[in-house]
């Protein structure tokens, strides 16, 4: 457990972003520990965005630092974050709908086979069988692998896309209101999708308006403030009240 | 499935695709309705022409090499138009590429004809009128792709120009070809195949491996859908885009470059008429032109469609305004199969 505390696997230090005179986010401190979900919450425009943006190699901080690992890292595309093994999970799900479960997790890095020998093509079978065995580790069982994802529901696209970064690897999660989109059974789904990231020690950032959600699922909530870190708790020894009264400042 | 319980949670993980067969089947059917529109117009014809003639429509060689030869130059622009239309644009300045790439392959053909020998002529003006035409597809691409103009005004832009290059350099009218080669090229016949059929077909099977295939196909298919998620998952989108309008332009190229053997002539009014027949081929083959569906073997379907029924009328005897008006009715019956298949599987998402 000591061990865990002295290596983060992602930690910020004294991270600034501003846009002109805007201070979007103010020396800004945090960390994330192998399976550990951390909350972020805050009003909107407090921050959560620009900082998750940061992390994810949108943005370039304006200042301070970045270490995964222990190690000092600066991303200057996402592409680089998600080769290191942080990959964000967007709201609006970044999945082709046309496309099978199998050919979303592999978008952009499809596997290739020679057919006849000599012939390049897709490999939709080594897409289909890997997707089957990650999506089957998210205990998510699907026979019709040839079928696209817009046949699935919200939850269950919402495990896709989760999926997808499993089977690459991704050791830091970031989820920006994974359950916003979502009816309640739905909801529950992805936060058992998170408590399975978790035991698989993997770090999450989870970003939700959604208190019960967060106290459900977080370890530690961080609460962002017009840019500032306004509070850090374990989930639980703090409350709801709280949590609003750091957000709002009251 | 069965070891979901020990984890204490409470959900249960059901199989995720339950009932799925029978909207596969609706959509199978949806899928392949160019094919049941091409059999079901067949069986229509076959049977008029029996009743109002007594001779048959179909089984007869000569009328299958017509609407073959038919098909191939729509075919051509189409099977560029469906890449395009896949990935959520259009391009409408297909048809006057081919007629700009029809008088370069004309011109080309007899220049070169003039210092090497004839057969090596009439590939130097095959090539030639392909590259060109690659021209205005760099252009195409990089006005969508860097100056985000959107697809239909760029490509509208590029019509005209297009369009004037290619009158320009045919001075006007239209450039005969001397190249005997060329000509048996676009008008010879191998055991009653014609050979433009035969070029089309290959070229068919090459482009329907790279749409089906290939990591350029497959990334088509996801910017049709959903640009951003592409852009997340790390394809570079404006330089596809740029590949794109290339393919396509070129395929347009390779009308013109047919079109020139087939009259022995370039013209710049070549593809004039096909353009809007291009996008309808696509469209009748099932794909959306809010990008995303669509299959190459579809638009054959589409393109066949749109022969059979023009050179059908004609065959019994039907005035020949009459084909627009079917042309028109099949594009719109084809678009409402496609809306109700979407609402009946958005209506499955909602349960």
């Amino acid at each position: 457990m000591n061990n865990q505390e002295q290596t983060p696997l992602l930690e910020v230090r004294n991270l600034s972003k501003h846009f002109g005179a805007v201070r979007a986010l103010n020396d800004f401190s945090m960390v994330v520990r192998p399976g550990e979900v951390v909350a972020l919450a805050g009003d909107n425009g407090a921050g959560k965005t620009t900082l998750i943006k940061a992390i994810s190699g949108v943005f370039q901080p304006t200042g301070g630092e970045i270490l995964l690992r222990g190690q000092p890292v600066s991303f200057s595309t996402p592409q680089e974050a998600r080769e290191k093994g942080i990959e964000t999970i967007y709201q609006d799900l970044a999945l082709a709908d046309n496309l099978s479960i199998g050919a979303n997790i592999f978008l952009g890095r499809e596997p290739m086979r020679k057919a006849f020998g000599f012939l390049p093509v897709l490999d939709r079978k080594a897409m289909a069988v890997a997707a089957k065995q990650t999506m089957g580790r998210l205990d998510f069982h699907v026979s019709r692998l040839d079928a696209p994802v817009s046949n699935f529901s919200g939850g269950q696209r919402q495990a896709v896309a989760i999926g997808r970064a499993v089977y690459w690897d991704a050791q830091i999660l970031i989820m920006d209101e994974p359950t916003a989109a979502l009816g309640v059974p739905e909801q529950r789904k992805v936060i058992s999708l998170i408590h399975q990231l978790k035991a698989q020690g993997r770090g999450v950032i989870f970003i939700s308006h959604n208190l019960q959600d967060i106290f459900a699922v977080s370890d530690r909530i961080v609460v962002l403030r017009r840019g500032i870190q306004a509070g850090e708790r374990k989930i639980s020894e703090t409350n709801h009240d709280e949590v609003v009264k750091l957000m709002v400042g009251g | 499935m069965t070891t979901t319980s020990s984890t204490g949670e409470t959900h249960v993980a059901p199989q995720a695709d339950h009932g799925d067969p029978a909207r596969s089947l609706i959509a199978r059917i949806a899928d392949g309705r160019a094919w049941l529109f091409l059999a079901g117009l067949i069986i229509c014809f076959e049977v008029w022409s029996r009743l109002a003639f007594g001779a048959t429509f179909v089984l007869n060689p000569f009328n299958l090499q017509s609407i073959a030869i038919f098909a191939v130059a729509p075919l051509l622009l189409a099977t560029g138009q469906t890449f395009v239309i896949i990935s959520g644009g259009i391009d409408l300045s297909l048809g006057f590429i081919m007629g700009l790439a029809a008088v370069v392959a004309a011109h080309a053909t007899n220049m070169a004809g003039a210092a090497i020998p004839l057969p090596l002529a009439m590939l130097a003006g095959i090539l030639a009128a392909v590259l060109v035409a690659g021209v205005p597809g760099i252009i195409n691409g990089l006005l969508i792709s860097r100056l985000r103009i959107p697809p239909f005004i760029g490509t509208l832009g590029m019509f005209g120009v297009a369009r004037g290059a290619a009158y320009l350099l045919a001075g006007g009218t239209t450039v005969p070809v001397q190249n005997s080669w060329f000509a048996l090229l676009g008008n010879g016949k191998f055991h009653g195949v014609p050979y433009l059929v035969m070029i089309t077909a290959v070229f068919v099977v090459v482009m329907h491996y790279i749409l089906s295939q290939t990591r350029f196909g497959q990334h088509n298919y996801a910017i049709g859908a959903n640009v951003q998620a592409a852009r997340r998952a790390g394809i570079d989108i404006k330089d596809h885009i740029l590949r794109l309008y290339v393919l396509s332009a070129m395929c347009a190229g390779l009308g013109g470059a047919l079109y020139a053997a087939r009259f022995t002539a370039g013209a710049a009014q070549a593809g004039e008429p096909l353009l809007l027949d291009s996008v309808a081929a696509v469209v009748i083959g099932g794909a959306s032109l809010f990008g995303g569906s669509g299959t190459i073997f579809g638009t054959v379907a589409g393109a066949l469609v749109i022969a059979v029924i023009q050179y059908g009328l004609v065959f019994v005897n039907v005035e020949p305004f009459w084909q627009f008006i079917a042309v028109g009715l099949v594009i719109i019956i084809s678009v409402l199969i496609d809306q109700a298949q979407r609402r009946f599987s958005g209506a499955r998402q909602d349960e």
